[in-house]
């Protein structure tokens, strides 16, 4: 067993607007309204790179930024997992296109955006950080995955490390084989130990099994996007988190293995910073 | 790190052949795989590590599903130097539940997709049919497959952080081990050509149109190649024979400068092999060989002698094998990790093919010629784009 401390939490979605505002839609207080993902522009890239970034790259930016400006913590000496079912679609479809056609002539720049670690490489140019960052991809498990190397990550250094977990969809043809309900990003900053800025305290166990009945606790209206969105997989967990009740959860991880996660909110610090 | 582990076993497949003996005979001969290219009709003039026969073997009938070049040369790999009987003694020893997977790949399958989007319908645009995204070009589908087909049932994910993930994995799989979520781990990757990089790399004017010759001062580029290597990580134990290599320490950071290029002063290098050295509890003067990432451009090979000379003084016998294999891109680490613990055992410093002369700019103690020398610690370098560092100290066990 892990244990674990949430500091930050970052969240973007189609109707969900970051973790304040998205808090009651996902504690089931308030309706939840669809409407397409808005991307807040990032303040961490220059104004020219802001327009140019895929979406991906702006999504990974304004989620962590929001996680880290919660956690109060500088992501400068932060090490970050950064956790993807399939990296940037637009990019790679700009390049399969490309070298279909007779002029099999690539763009520079969408070839070096087309690596799976791209927002990794962005997030520490834009946050001058030199700490250890990985990306990693586990299909439909990406997030669990991910959940799973950040916190052995926490535990194995004794230092603080940031989950940043992020999907977007193909276009057309890769959609068909590959479709995406919508592109959703979540960030977590976690502690190895509680802070003034802990919000819950989670245990996570990898237990052999298959997890058999739906995720029960998030709330139904956002089961399409749990359901059609690799790091939506997250939102039972960020349901929790809204309740701020304890509560036991498992997430799939791979088809014979479940993460189980025991959440344990902690009493509001004080003087909670950032928040 | 919480103490080394032991590499029990590891295979390897690059264009120098099929498993360790292959390699280390072509080390020793000093004799480069690099050939024209002339994959996928290339309309430019390169040279690369290209292996042979993939074509004409394909998956066994119950892993069909997962064909693809990236997986049969990760087959290949896992059928050499008696790997898959080491991972079979492992499996009953710790049961199939405690044996990770961590595997790195860049490109996994997308050579498949590649195929696919030439065959699109002309009229509505679909891909055709069995073309399978999860088992092929997905970047997962390499860490599933090596799973199915060592039958085991630990965690596992992929890791893709370009040219420094199959160094990576060594990280994550020392992690998992020192916190108990796995008793062993099979680390490592593959990577195998495709027009994405063959045309990236030559739309950013960095490859070479003849074989790549790495620290030379006229130097043009890289040359591409292709690898796949794994490796049993586990706790050292007597069971081990007295020439089994260890790793001791990795060591990870980013530039926080640039996509594709590295930092010109090498601080990211130089922070991995620092982080390195830390968590092995060594200081610089105990390394007897560093293995470098060394692809041949003019600002990489630059940077990395700058990180290497102000960390190591000009004092430790260094130089990069890509001339032997091409620079084989996210299964690099774990290929030049291979190589580093067969220079270990075979007590052998690998030279650096093609290269002619050290550029007159640099300072730090490249070897031109493999020589017989005994090596006892060897840091491994890899660095890719994004300003992903990962260094990596292997050591004797005794």
């Amino acid at each position: 067993m892990i244990r674990i401390y949430i500091e930050g939490i970052g969240l973007c979605g189609p109707g969900l607007n970051g973790w304040e505002a998205s808090r009651p839609v996902l504690a089931g207080t308030d309706d939840y309204e669809a409407s397409p993902i808005c991307v807040p522009a990032s303040m961490l890239l220059p104004a020219n790179e802001r327009r140019r970034a895929p979406q991906i790259v702006k999504i990974a930016l304004a989620i962590g930024a929001e996680a880290f400006a919660m956690a109060g913590r500088d992501p400068a000496g932060t090490a970050a997992v950064f956790a993807s079912s399939g990296g940037d679609g637009d990019t790679i479809h700009e390049i399969l296109h490309v070298l279909a056609s007779p002029n099999r002539e690539l763009s520079p720049t969408r070839f070096h955006n087309s690596v799976h670690n791209a927002a990794a490489g962005y997030w520490s140019i834009a946050t001058h950080s030199r700490a250890a960052s990985t990306s990693l991809c586990c299909y439909n498990d990406s997030f669990a995955a991910g959940l799973l190397e950040a916190a052995v990550q926490a535990a194995a250094t004794r230092e603080s490390v940031a989950l940043i977990a992020y999907d977007v969809q193909y276009p057309s043809p890769l959609r068909d084989a590959r479709p995406l309900a919508a592109a959703f990003g979540i960030a977590l900053v976690l502690s190895p130990a509680p802070g003034a800025a802990s919000i819950a305290c989670i245990e996570l166990e990898l237990r052999p099994g298959t997890l058999t009945s739906p995720a029960s606790d998030s709330p139904p209206e956002l089961e399409w996007l749990r359901q059609g969105t690799p790091a939506a997989r997250s939102l039972p967990l960020l349901a929790a988190l809204a309740r701020r009740e304890e509560s036991s959860i498992s997430l799939n991880y791979l088809d014979d293995m479940v993460l189980a996660l025991r959440i344990t909110p902690l009493p509001a610090s004080p003087n909670p910073r950032g928040a | 790190m919480s103490g080394p582990l032991a590499l029990s076993n590891f295979s390897i497949v690059t264009s120098l052949g099929a498993g360790r003996e292959q390699t280390m005979a072509a080390l020793r001969e000093g004799r480069s795989a690099l050939a024209p290219c002339a994959f996928d009709s290339i309309p430019f003039q390169t040279y690369a590590g290209e292996i042979t026969g993939l074509d004409d073997t394909p998956l066994q009938p119950g892993l069909a599903g997962f064909d693809c070049r990236n997986n049969r040369l990760a087959a290949l790999a896992l059928r050499q130097d008696g790997f898959l009987d080491t991972v079979a003694a492992a499996r009953e020893r710790y049961g199939a539940g405690r044996i990770g997977v961590f595997a790195g790949t860049s490109t996994s399958g997308i050579l498949q997709t590649e195929g696919a989007y030439r065959l699109r319908d002309p009229a509505s645009g679909i891909l055709p049919p069995g073309f399978d995204y999860a088992r092929t070009h997905n970047t997962y589908s390499l860490a599933r497959f090596v799973r199915e087909m060592l039958g085991l049932a630990g965690p596992a994910f992929t890791v893709s952080t370009a040219c420094a993930a199959t160094s990576k994995v060594f990280a994550s799989a020392a992690r998992m081990i020192a916190t108990g979520i796995c008793d062993a781990a099979i680390v490592g990757g593959a990577d195998t050509l495709c027009a994405t990089t063959l045309f990236g790399f030559h739309a950013l004017g960095v490859m070479a149109d003849e074989p790549c010759r790495p620290f030379d001062p006229e130097r043009r580029g890289i040359s591409l190649g292709e690898a796949a290597g794994f490796i049993l990580l586990e706790r050292p134990s007597e069971r081990l024979s007295a020439d089994t290599v260890l790793l001791l320490g990795a060591g990870e950071s980013s530039d926080a400068y640039h996509m594709s290029s590295p930092h010109p002063e090498g601080s990211g290098a130089r922070l991995a092999m620092e982080r390195a050295l830390n968590a092995a509890g060594l200081e610089p003067a105990a390394i007897d060989y560093i293995n470098l990432h060394g692809t041949a451009t003019l600002v990489g090979d630059a940077a990395e002698d700058r990180a290497v000379s102000d960390l190591f003084g000009g004092a430790v016998p260094c130089s990069s094998t890509k001339g032997f294999t091409g620079h084989t891109l996210g299964a690099s680490g774990v290929a030049e990790a291979i190589i580093s613990a067969l220079a270990i055992q075979h007590g052998f410093l690998p030279g650096s093919p093609h290269t002619r002369a050290l550029d007159p700019g640099f300072k730090s103690r490249y070897v031109l010629e493999g020589h017989v020398a005994r090596i006892d610690r060897v840091v491994s370098n890899s660095f890719g784009f994004g300003g992903v560092n990962c260094s990596l100290i292997l050591g004797r066990s005794a």
